[in-house]
């Protein structure tokens, strides 16, 4: 991974969150994914993004493009300072919501990519980050 | 692929006792939200029937999947049935890769087909 | 060879024959068939090739470490020999030509050793040096292999799972062999993808040919199905042999509502019996 280019998108109303899902549709087509793959990220984006407005009370995303020796994948880093996710093991399990949706957002998202992790502290706030490889990156071993 | 909040408005055509709503561009919370609300009011005033058409649908995440169960739930509340009818094979895969298999809602290959559920004679 | 200094003393001799005489052995190198036929545009750029490996020859030999391929030395030039057996492995070279072509290498050195050194411990050390860079070449020539196979699996995938029109409206894929994740998705994608491009309402999913469903394969089959659904046409899982259907029963396997039938025919026939198609068996 060298010199990622960072873009970096407010998250503060749910066109904002559209927002987000264009800037990732792009990135995922200029990452050479396949129309499956673009759907799972961008999908993926979108939970990840109204998880930030609703429960974070907004933040901001990052979206810088990666690579590896078999091609490209996207990072998208959701951060924001709201109160923070107090179990985070449950917040991935299904059912569990504390907005709207069916209770999918987390846990969903992490089913459609490769790597996904969750940093937070109760007040002090969560930064959830997902990577996605396309078809031909995912198979060099990491 | 727009996003301007308000100009995402989906129309809602009613053909005899069939509401019709095709979702031609991606929607914002709130238009989802809006097409719920005016969905379930005009099922209430009678329709035998919803289809919500969604082939120009790139994506479905949890909210908007959500919003069409509700839409299902409420019509079949009110003695109607819902068909979401023209899911793009991506958004189906994703759906499921997600653990969303929505099984209480009625899906149809197309438009056309979904009228034929109504028209009492299954879609081939 | 008689004792450890004269080993040590030869590599010195080596190293040094690399660094004066470096263009010489460069440009003979150029001229045999590893450079020659991945340098395929001009003989500059095989001079300069040969001479970057020659330079660091020179700093393995220098350092002493002629028989350890895995000196830091070497580390440096993998890249460059990387590509170059790359280009010849993808011009159809066997891994026995590549190697025999790093061995042609060794006659001019040898021959420039001999005639700027007297004795033979130059010589041997030459000889052990070109050894040690046969085995690296061989290393990467492995490794070169285990991605082709990746490459050529990659490709099986796309060919091996072909979704074939049964009839108007009815698409089938028989699944045969194991199945993977990376497999399975390509399976889902080419069947969902012909369900809209056949415009069929019934898809058949036939795994007679697949010699075990444990929970992770009964999870695909049951996400393909669940897909297939949500596109608004029917799936059935067909070819479920009796010992598979006691290991899903076993496993504790919930196939919901899919339907399942135990013969392809019998799918087939489902579908056409839902298509509202009567099949009539002739006389004669």
């Amino acid at each position: 991974m060298s010199r990622d280019e960072v873009t970096r998108l407010e998250i503060g109303s749910d066109v904002q969150i559209a927002g987000a899902r264009q800037a990732v549709r792009q990135a995922a087509v200029a990452a050479g994914f396949s129309l499956v793959e673009q759907t799972k990220i961008v999908t993926a984006a979108s939970e990840l993004a109204r998880n930030t407005l609703v429960h974070g009370g907004g933040g901001h995303m990052e979206l810088a493009v990666v690579e590896n020796s078999g091609g490209h994948g996207i990072r998208l880093t959701f951060t924001d300072d709201g109160p923070g996710i107090p179990d985070v093991d449950v917040a991935l399990s299904d059912g569990y919501s504390t907005g709207n949706g069916l209770g999918l957002g987390l846990g969903g998202a992490r089913r459609l990519v490769q790597d996904f992790t969750i940093e937070s502290r109760p007040g002090g706030g969560t930064t959830v980050t997902a990577v996605a490889w396309s078809r031909m990156a995912q198979r060099v071993p990491r | 692929m727009t996003a301007e909040a308000g100009a995402g408005r989906v129309s809602v055509l009613r053909m005899g006792d069939i509401l019709i709503a095709a979702i031609q561009q991606e929607l914002t919370d709130e238009s989802a939200l809006a097409l719920q609300q005016d969905l379930t009011e005009m099922a209430a005033a009678g329709a035998r029937g919803v289809v919500i058409e969604i082939s120009g649908v790139e994506i479905v995440d949890s909210f908007l999947a959500r919003v069409l169960s509700e839409i299902a739930a409420a019509t079949n509340m009110l003695a109607g049935r819902t068909v979401v009818a023209g899911m793009r094979p991506s958004v189906a895969i994703t759906l499921v890769e997600m653990g969303l298999g929505l099984r209480g809602l009625e899906t149809a290959r197309s438009l056309e087909d979904a009228m034929a559920v109504f028209r009492g004679q299954a879609g081939r | 060879m008689t004792s450890v200094g004269s080993d040590g003393s030869g590599a010195a001799t080596v190293a040094q024959v690399l660094e004066t005489r470096g263009e010489q052995v460069a440009q003979q190198w150029a001229d045999l068939p590893l450079f020659r036929n991945v340098y395929t545009t001009g003989r500059d750029a095989a001079v300069a090739a040969a001479h970057r490996l020659v330079r660091v020859l020179a700093e393995v030999a220098r350092h002493g470490r002629l028989d350890d391929t895995s000196a830091p030395d070497f580390e440096r030039v993998r890249p460059h020999l990387a590509q170059t057996v790359t280009a010849r492995t993808r011009s159809g070279a066997t891994h026995q030509q590549i190697t025999a072509e790093v061995a042609e290498l060794k006659r001019p050195l040898l021959e420039i050793v001999a005639r700027e050194t007297g004795g033979a411990d130059g010589a041997v050390a030459a000889v052990e040096l070109m050894g040690t860079l046969r085995v690296v070449v061989v290393e990467i020539a492995l490794s070169e292999g285990a991605e082709l196979i990746d490459r050529q699996r990659a490709q099986l995938l796309e060919i091996s799972n072909p979704v074939i029109k049964l009839w108007d409206g009815v698409v089938a894929v028989p699944l045969i062999g194991t199945l993977d994740s990376a497999r399975t998705q390509v399976v889902m994608e080419a069947l969902l993808q012909a369900i809209v491009d056949q415009n069929a309402g019934m898809a058949i999913l036939d795994i007679t040919g697949v010699p075990m469903v444990d929970t992770v394969v009964a999870q695909y089959l049951l996400k393909t199905a669940m897909a297939v659904r949500l596109m608004g046409a029917e799936c059935v899982i067909s070819g479920i042999r009796p010992q598979i259907a006691q290991t899903i029963v076993q496993l504790g396997i919930d196939l919901g509502d899919i339907t399942t039938r135990a013969t392809l025919a019998d799918a087939l026939k489902w579908a056409l019996g839902k298509a509202g198609v009567s099949v009539v068996v002739g006389e004669g």
